[in-house]
C-alpha cells in the first residue's frame, strides 16, 4: 500500500479547476519533487496533502485513511501525528527560542522532550544557536529550525514547500543537504519547489500544468549520496 | 517536560518577550483596575467619610426623659449605650427660667465645651464662656437688653414656690442672683438666639437643685439602619431615658448619602464598562496581530481547544498583573481623592485586594474570549500563505 495515494482529485472554486483530475501515489521512504509555473495547483495540493484543505472530489488516502472524509478536527490530528511542514517562509513563533520553537511541537504532539528537541537542532547543525530567537537567526538558520521542527514528531511524511525559496545558495544546499539525509533515514519527503535544480535532486519530479499532472519524470542518476552543489 | 511546564514558559515568553506589546494591554488592564478598586473603595467609605461630614450639621439624636424628669447620671448611661468610637459629642441642656432686670429669660445650663461638639455651627462673636461666671447670650436678648461682648449682667432666679406665692411680680424676692461676664454672642438663626447658656454648674448654683437634665443631644457617627439600631438600644439599655433621631438631620443624610452612593455606583458600572470594551479593543488588536501564529500553531497540530487556552491563559495572566497593580494604584487613587474631597485619609480595605484581581481576571478573559475565539476559525493555509 503507498503511503499517500489521490485518486481522481478535484478542487474547484467557481469556474476555476484548481486541481483537476489528479491521481498519484508515493511511496514509503520515497522524495517527490512538485514543480510547476505559478498558479498550477502547487499550493492547493500542498493544502489538500497537508490536511489543510478538502478536495471537492476524489480520495486522498494517507496511510490507508481517506483524509476528504475526515473532519476539521481529525485533520488536525492527523496533521499533528504524520505530517511535518517546511515553509517557505519559516513561520517560526518570534518570541520563542530556536529549541522552544522545537518543542512548540512536540507540545502539540506529545509531551516537550527539550533534550529530544536540542538533538533535533544538533542534526540540522544548530545545537549552538538553540537559546536564540528567529530575529537572532540567519533565513538559513531559522529554515534549518523549521526543519528541525518538522521532523522532532517523526513524521510519516514531510511536506516542504518552496523550503529553498528565501535562502542564498550557501544555506540552499545545507538544507537540500538535510534532505538529503532524511531521507536516507527512510523519511518521506515531497517539495515543492520553482527550481529545477532542486526538483532534481529528487527520486521523482511531477509537474503540474493548470491543475492536471502534466508531466512525471524519474531521476536515474539518483543515488541519494549527492552533495548538493548548483555548481 | 511536562506540558504545563512548557505552557507557563510560552505565556511568560509572549509576555516577557514582547514586552512593548504587553505593557501597552497591562497599562490598559490596570488603569481600568486603578480606577474600578479606586471607585469602590470611595464607595463603601462614603458613608464614614460623610457621615463626619454630616456631623456639622448638629446633633442627630436626642435624649429625653421617658418620665417626668432625668439625672445627668441617666444620661450618661444613656449615652454609654452607643459605642464610644461612634460617639462625636454629648451635650446635656437644662432649662430654667431666670431673671435678667427683673424680665424672664429662659437659661440652659450645659456643657459648653461639649456643645461645640455638638452644635459646630453655632457662631459665637466673641469667645466661648471658659469658666464659670461667663456666659453666652443669645443674639436675640442681647439685642433686646442691649448687651455687648465684656458686660456684666445679673441673673436671678426665682424658686417656682417663691413665684407661685406672689401674683404681683414687684414683691418676688430673688432668692439667688450670680454676676456674669458676658464673653460671646449667639448667632444660629433659630430659636436658641432667645435663650442664654452657662456652665450647669453655675445654673445648679442658681437654682439650688443638682444632677438634673432636660435634654440631652448627641452627635453619633452612624446614619441610616445603623443609627435606628443605636435608638432600639437606648430604649433597652436604659430605663430612665428614651432616644430618638432628629429626623430632619437624619432624614436628610440618608437621602444625601443613597444619592451620593448611587452616583458613584453609577460611574463604577459605567467604568466597568468602558473598562471591558478597552479590554476586549486591546485583545482583539494583539489576537489580530498574531493571526498568523495561530495559523502556524493549528498547521503544526494546535487543536481550537488549546489555542484557546493558551490565548486565555495569557490574557488571564495580564488581568492578575492588571488587578494586584490597580489594587494598590486604586488604593492611592482612592486616598488621594478622600484627602482632597473629605480632607481625611481613607481606611485600607484587604478584601477589596482579592475581589479587584477576580474582577480584572474575569474582566480581561471575558474581553479576550471573542477575539480569541474568531481567531480559532482562522485557516491555517490562508494565513501561511500571507492572505
Amino acid at each position: 500500500m503507498s503511503l499517500l495515494e489521490l485518486k481522481n482529485v478535484y478542487k474547484i472554486y467557481g469556474e476555476l479547476h484548481a486541481l483537476d483530475d489528479v491521481s498519484l501515489k508515493v511511496e514509503k521512504g520515497e522524495w517527490v519533487s512538485i514543480m510547476g509555473p505559478s498558479g498550477s495547483g502547487k499550493s492547493t495540493m500542498m493544502n489538500i496533502i497537508g490536511c489543510m484543505d478538502k478536495p471537492s472530489k476524489g480520495e486522498v488516502l494517507l496511510d490507508g485513511v481517506d483524509i476528504s472524509k475526515q473532519s476539521a478536527k481529525e485533520l488536525t490530528t492527523i496533521r499533528r501525528d504524520k505530517i511535518g511542514l517546511i515553509f517557505q517562509q519559516f513561520h517560526l513563533v518570534n518570541y520563542l527560542t530556536a529549541l522552544e520553537n522545537v518543542m512548540l511541537a512536540q507540545y502539540y504532539h506529545s509531551l516537550p522532550d527539550e533534550k529530544e528537541a536540542l538533538e533535533a537542532l544538533d542534526r540540522v547543525g544548530l545545537a549552538d544557536r538553540a537559546r536564540h530567537l528567529p530575529s537572532q537567526l540567519s533565513g538559513g538558520e531559522q529554515q534549518r529550525v523549521c526543519v528541525a521542527r518538522a521532523l522532532i514528531n517523526y513524521p510519516e511524511i514531510i511536506l516542504a514547500d518552496e523550503p529553498t525559496g528565501n535562502l542564498d545558495e550557501a544555506n540552499e544546499a545545507i538544507v537540500v543537504d538535510l534532505f538529503h539525509k532524511l531521507h536516507n533515514e527512510g523519511t518521506t519527503l515531497i517539495v515543492v519547489t520553482h527550481d529545477p535544480e532542486v526538483a532534481e535532486v529528487a527520486q521523482r519530479t511531477l509537474v503540474l500544468r493548470s491543475g492536471r499532472l502534466a508531466k512525471e519524470v524519474v531521476n536515474q542518476n539518483f543515488t541519494g549520496q549527492i552533495h548538493f552543489d548548483r555548481s | 517536560m511536562k506540558k504545563s511546564t512548557m505552557f507557563v514558559r510560552m505565556i511568560t515568553a509572549s509576555l516577557m518577550r514582547r514586552r512593548s506589546r504587553m505593557v501597552v494591554a497591562l497599562l490598559s488592564i490596570a488603569i481600568g483596575a486603578t480606577v474600578l478598586s479606586g471607585l469602590v473603595t470611595i464607595y463603601y467609605d462614603v458613608p464614614r467619610q460623610m457621615g463626619a461630614q454630616f456631623r456639622n450639621y448638629g446633633a442627630n439624636m436626642i435624649l429625653t426623659p421617658s418620665g417626668d424628669s432625668m439625672t445627668l447620671d441617666d444620661v450618661a448611661a444613656g449615652a454609654a449605650c452607643i459605642p464610644s468610637d461612634q460617639l462625636v459629642g454629648m451635650t446635656p441642656y437644662r432649662y430654667e427660667t431666670v431673671r435678667i432686670r427683673e424680665t424672664p429669660v429662659v437659661a440652659a445650663g450645659t456643657d459648653l465645651e461639649s456643645a461645640k461638639k455638638t452644635s459646630p455651627f453655632w457662631s459665637v462673636e466673641g469667645e466661648w464662656p471658659s469658666a464659670n461666671g461667663e456666659l453666652l447670650l443669645g443674639a436675640a436678648v442681647a439685642e433686646q437688653y442691649r448687651l455687648k461682648v465684656g458686660d456684666t449682667i445679673e441673673v436671678t432666679y426665682t424658686p417656682e414656690e417663691l413665684a407661685d406665692a406672689s401674683a404681683d411680680p414687684a414683691t418676688v424676692t430673688a432668692d439667688e442672683m450670680i454676676l456674669f461676664d458676658v464673653t460671646g454672642i449667639l448667632d444660629t438663626g433659630g430659636s436658641e438666639e432667645d435663650h442664654i447658656y452657662m456652665y450647669m454648674a453655675d445654673l445648679e448654683t442658681l437654682t439650688g437643685t443638682a444632677n438634673k437634665a432636660d435634654v440631652a443631644e448627641l452627635s453619633v457617627s452612624a446614619s441610616g439602619d445603623v443609627l435606628a439600631g443605636y435608638v432600639e438600644r437606648v430604649a433597652q439599655g436604659s430605663d430612665a431615658v428614651s432616644a430618638r433621631l432628629v429626623k430632619r438631620v437624619t432624614a436628610s443624610e440618608a437621602t444625601v448619602l443613597s444619592k451620593l452612593q448611587a452616583l458613584v455606583l453609577l460611574v463604577t458600572t459605567v467604568v466597568l464598562a468602558l473598562t471591558m470594551i478597552c479590554v476586549a479593543t486591546t485583545m482583539t488588536a494583539v489576537v489580530t496581530e498574531r493571526r498568523k501564529e495561530i495559523g502556524l500553531r493549528k498547521a503544526i497540530g494546535a487543536s481550537d481547544s488549546s489555542i484557546i487556552k493558551e490565548f486565555m491563559g495569557e490574557s488571564m495572566l495580564l488581568g492578575l498583573l492588571g488587578g494586584v497593580l490597580g489594587s494598590m494604584l486604586g488604593f492611592l487613587f482612592a486616598q488621594e481623592v478622600s484627602v482632597h474631597v473629605f480632607s481625611s485619609t481613607i481606611s485600607f480595605r484587604p478584601l477589596l485586594v482579592p475581589i479587584t484581581i477576580i474582577v480584572s481576571i474575569a474582566v480581561t478573559g471575558l474581553s479576550s474570549l471573542l477575539p480569541i475565539r474568531s481567531a480559532t476559525e482562522v485557516d491555517p493555509a490562508l494565513v501561511l500563505k500571507g492572505e
